[in-house]
């Protein structure tokens, strides 16, 4: 494997992590589930390449613009779904996804169902990964804090958030917003990792795959959307040679996590330092209390 | 002075009126009975009061104001929160997390400050954390600080969610069934927990309970309610006096022939 194609797959789990990590904040920490994420990734990816394309914008500003668009457009469904309970919200991203979809099927001014060539390629592994830490950061200050908290009750117990005076239709509001906003300079990134757009790419099968990431991840982690991201796309690479069985493997792989981890890889706990030093004196306690058995309990 | 005042209000679901025409005055910083039969409308009270329902008619004044128009989160800002009757603690939380929750109220920082983690933010913060740790003082659940809720023993996840409610500095706290499924020993340890929290945060408390000790024992005040209508109204011994409560409780007297 040569370095151009490892580092070609390192961009996309770092394109899909941040993703991921939006869509880990609705889903994970908020409660409510989606499944028109690709949608979001798909305004914020057209809105990025027409600004540097059309209008000449520096790439990092095409990406908030593009972000900043996303989360509008979430804005708008939000304030007309929000309200919807859990399923009936699921259903209404479905269809925002699909409506996205084939909008830009018929915009022509984005080059229509034929596709949209010569995005400048100015994704590198190099800004992938600091945006990439700036975005954990973020989310992780956003998580440990009054707000962060408030999502969780929401996704806890929504009627005792309410008594305790969280406006649940507020919060779910800005987490919806934040969430598509990483969606969208994902997208944005993805154009201009790719060069090509098309409308094609951001079919449900890729809110659905973004969706299996945050679950396979463990719901209410960071550190494990992270993990679920990276693993989840860097494994169909990896099973390339298994060429037609590839995506059989994956499948199972899924469903072996499913079974075996229903609450994820990480089951909602985060990869910090305090937790893998607990996580270390635990295995060394149990340890112990087997070395100690039959031992008086002095 | 009157804190809270229901002026005939009735809540109808369809045909079916849960809550007909009643009146409720509750004084400020007294403790307040609710009884009744099970279905007489007791935790719809609740829910009216609360701002979960909304009346079909009436009105409900709290401090001169009328909040039956207001959001369950507006009710809580204004300073009126509950307990359940079926617990409804944030269940994978730990206790601490859940009174810290409870405590946003107290913070005014923005999500900006958050992820910029400015003084501001970590000046509130620290101010939350030390209130959560009080409170969990007072509650006594300070040796249960970091277990999960739900794992909690029972009569403690009730104390936990009279916590979380404290936490938002309530005028008034309406607490539904506190005592259902303790014990007698539990009953009359929650009865003086009522009593100390009422003095130590000046609350006004409006009670719905099937302890009859416990009402007795506490209230200033005691509504009697049956099939949504209010019944009677008066001290615990005026209550227990009163024949058509009685009849409620009990049934009709036979008649000898």
């Amino acid at each position: 494997m040569d370095w151009f194609y490892i580092q070609g797959i390192l961009i996309l789990s770092g394109i899909y992590l941040l993703a991921v990590l939006g869509l880990s904040l609705l889903t994970g920490f908020t409660g409510l589930f989606s499944f028109g994420h690709a949608g979001f990734m798909a305004v914020g990816a057209y809105i990025t390449a027409m600004m540097t394309v059309n209008f000449k914008m520096p790439f990092i500003l095409a990406l908030l613009v593009g972000g900043v668009a996303a989360a509008l457009i979430s804005l708008l469904i939000g304030r007309l779904t929000l309200n919807l309970k859990g399923d009936y919200f699921c259903i209404a991203t479905l269809g925002l996804g699909e409506a996205i979809r084939l909008i830009l099927d018929n915009v022509q001014y984005f080059g229509g169902a034929r596709g949209w060539p010569g995005i400048p390629l100015k994704t590198t592994l190099g800004n992938v990964i600091v945006i990439n830490i700036i975005a954990i950061i973020v989310m992780a200050n956003l998580i440990r804090s009054r707000h962060g908290r408030n999502f969780i009750a929401i996704r806890e117990e929504e009627m005792a958030s309410q008594i305790i005076g969280i406006n649940v239709f507020r919060y779910r509001m800005i987490s919806l917003a934040v969430s598509a906003m990483y969606a969208g300079v994902a997208g944005g990134m993805l154009a201009h990792y790719l060069g090509f757009l098309q409308p094609k790419m951001f079919q449900m099968a890729k809110s659905t795959e973004l969706t299996i990431m945050v679950i396979f991840g463990g719901l209410g982690s960071i550190s494990g959307s992270a993990l679920g991201a990276i693993v989840l796309t860097a494994l169909p690479e990896l099973l390339r040679s298994f060429a037609k069985w590839r995506l059989v493997v994956y499948g199972l792989a899924v469903i072996f996590i499913m079974i075996t981890r229903p609450q994820g890889l990480m089951g909602g706990y985060e990869l910090t330092f305090k937790n893998i030093k607990n996580f270390f004196s635990r295995i060394g306690l149990k340890a112990n209390e087997k070395t100690s058995i039959g031992g008086d309990q002095s | 002075m009157i804190i809270l005042e229901m002026r005939n209000v009735t809540k109808q679901f369809g045909g079916l009126t849960a809550v007909g025409n009643v009146d409720i005055q509750v004084e400020k910083d007294s403790i307040f009975g609710l009884i009744g039969p099970n279905g007489a409308g007791k935790t719809t009270i609740f829910n009216l009061i609360t701002g979960i329902y909304k009346v079909t008619e009436g009105e409900i004044i709290f401090q001169d104001h009328p909040i039956d128009q207001l959001q369950p989160y507006q009710i809580a800002d204004i300073g009126i929160t509950r307990t359940f009757q079926n617990i409804r603690l944030f269940k994978k939380l730990t206790a601490y997390e859940n009174i810290l929750t409870a405590c946003h109220y107290n913070a005014s920082y923005s999500i900006l400050d958050a992820v910029v983690r400015t003084p501001k933010y970590k000046k509130e913060e620290k101010k939350l954390g030390d209130q959560a740790d009080k409170l969990m003082e007072i509650m006594e659940l300070k040796d249960r600080k970091d277990i999960i809720a739900s794992n909690l023993p029972y009569g403690l996840q009730r104390r936990l969610e009279i916590a979380r409610a404290l936490a938002l500095n309530p005028k008034m706290l309406l607490l539904d069934e506190p005592a259902a499924g303790m014990n007698p020993d539990e009953t009359i340890k929650l009865m003086e927990l009522i009593r100390q929290i009422r003095e130590q945060f000046n609350l006004t408390v409006v009670v719905i309970e099937h302890h009859m000790d416990l009402i007795m024992g506490l209230c200033d005040k005691i509504a009697v309610l049956n099939f949504g209508r209010k019944l009677a109204e008066g001290t615990a011994q005026e209550i227990q006096a009163n024949p058509k409560v009685i009849e409620a409780y009990l049934g009709e007297e036979e008649v000898n022939c």
